[in-house]
């Protein structure tokens, strides 16, 4: 069985209320608890990127099967100026901002699969997946 | 069968209830505010039509698996109420409004209208009472999730001995929080002239980059003071996250619990602590 939800990803409390409901559907899904911490991490880190560099957008969570197994898939998108460089802003360390530059590059270490799709001008999608 | 006949007379005339039913919501005075036309006419379409098959396949029984879908229309409908903010009366009045029109098309057939009534009455108060219930449990939810914002809101810097402070962090840590925090410790370290800070992350759920650079940031304004920093707390799924994350922590001292950071603190401050032996 498969459970969908969307969430608005606008303001800042936006992200604490996407960490609870990734954090229920990877308990749902019967993660195990480092699992389920990394799956939560890993939604905080892009859900903030989309928040602070793309302007805000949306969670999609769902928790669903791969391969036979449970699992809980992410897909959070924006709509802002996108990543001209995806290959530099995935390195570890880099940031335009002021932060660790690990977020990317940690959320992806954190996750099963990882999946990143940006246009300059058109936005950016993560799509993140953790199974049992 | 009294449940056949039901089943038979809802799916011959499921397009004439359909309109009873609306006509009746909207006397009931649902706040157009809170629920337009369109989502009622939805609504109601959406839930007769799964009514009529799970009655059909299913009988009366709601446990039985053809009821799912309705089921689930009517959780989703509760959840969406009860995260708006509807009274549960007008969520439960959705379902049991069904009856009238219901009624009076069982007074208009010819079958064993009693035996017809009952079955329906029994029926509805089931999923009325079962709509109710989808719908305390996502209050509670929404309950759940205020009150662990709540933890959000104050964190108390505590002097545990003369130079040792401590701060247990409890709940998500967001930028202005976090820095809130940070600068009262900052703060205090200078008020009580503090050797040592403890910062207790054993409340805290997620340890992010964003978390994490707050706390190195803290530490290393600690450490111009003269001050020192111990975490304590740090989980062991919180721990292998942020080894994951590619967070370095250099040098600073890790304690697995605020008991033990506050040893090693007296420690440091060659304090011992002697037990009062009795009777000796
Ligand atoms: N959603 C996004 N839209 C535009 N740029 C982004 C987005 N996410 C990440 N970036 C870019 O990638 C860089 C690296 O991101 P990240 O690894 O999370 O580090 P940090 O957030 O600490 O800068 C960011 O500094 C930013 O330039
Ligand atoms: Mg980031």
């Amino acid at each position: 069985m498969t459970t969908t939800e969307t969430l608005p990803l606008k303001q800042e409390t936006d992200i604490v209320t996407i960490r609870q409901r990734v954090r229920k559907a990877a308990e749902d899904a019967r993660l195990g608890l480092v699992s389920q911490t990394k799956i939560v991490t890993a939604a905080s880190e892009i859900a903030r990127n989309g928040l602070i560099y793309g302007g805000g957008g949306q969670c999609l969570i769902e928790r669903t099967q791969r391969e036979g197994r449970a699992a809980v898939r992410l897909v959070i998108i924006d709509h802002g100026p996108g990543i001209a460089n995806l290959e530099q802003a995935m390195t570890d360390g880099y940031t335009s901002g002021n932060g660790l530059g690990l977020g990317l590059s940690g959320a992806r270490r954190l996750v099963d699969a990882f999946e990143i799709a940006s246009q300059p001008g058109q936005g950016t999608s993560v799509e993140m997946w953790k199974w049992k | 069968m009294t449940v056949t006949v039901l089943a038979e007379l809802l799916q011959q005339n499921e397009t004439a209830l359909l309109d009873r039913w609306i006509a009746v919501q909207r006397a009931a005075g649902i706040d157009p505010n809170r629920l337009d036309d369109r989502s009622i006419t939805d609504n109601a379409r959406d839930l007769l039509h799964a009514l009529v098959r799970a009655i059909s396949e299913g009988g009366d029984d709601i446990e039985h698996p053809q009821w799912r879908p309705v089921k689930q229309l009517l959780e989703r409908l509760s959840h969406v109420h009860s995260q708006q903010g509807f009274p549960p009366t007008e969520t439960a009045t959705f379902v049991l409004s069904l009856k009238e029109p219901l009624f009076r098309l069982i007074q208009k057939s010819d079958g064993n209208t009693i035996e017809l009534l009952w079955a329906c009455t029994r029926l509805f108060d089931q999923l009325g009472l079962f709509t109710m219930q989808a719908y305390m449990a996502s209050r509670e939810q929404v309950i759940r999730e205020q009150q662990e914002s709540m933890l959000e809101l104050s964190t108390p810097v505590v002097q545990l001995w003369k130079g040792v402070l401590a701060v247990p962090l409890i709940g998500s840590l967001d930028s202005n929080r976090t820095q809130v925090v940070m600068e009262a410790l900052l703060q205090k370290i200078v008020d009580t002239e503090s050797d040592i800070a403890i910062i207790d992350i054993t409340g805290v759920p997620t340890v992010d980059t964003m978390v994490a650079q707050h706390l190195l940031k803290t530490i290393t304004a600690a450490k111009l003071m003269g001050a020192k920093c111990i975490i304590s707390g740090i989980r062991p799924q919180i721990a292998a996250t942020i080894v994951h994350l590619g967070v370095e922590l250099g040098d600073v001292v890790t304690k697995a619990s605020l008991a033990d950071a506050f040893q090693l603190a007296l420690r440091e401050l060659n304090v011992r602590l002697v037990a009062n032996r009795l009777g000796a």
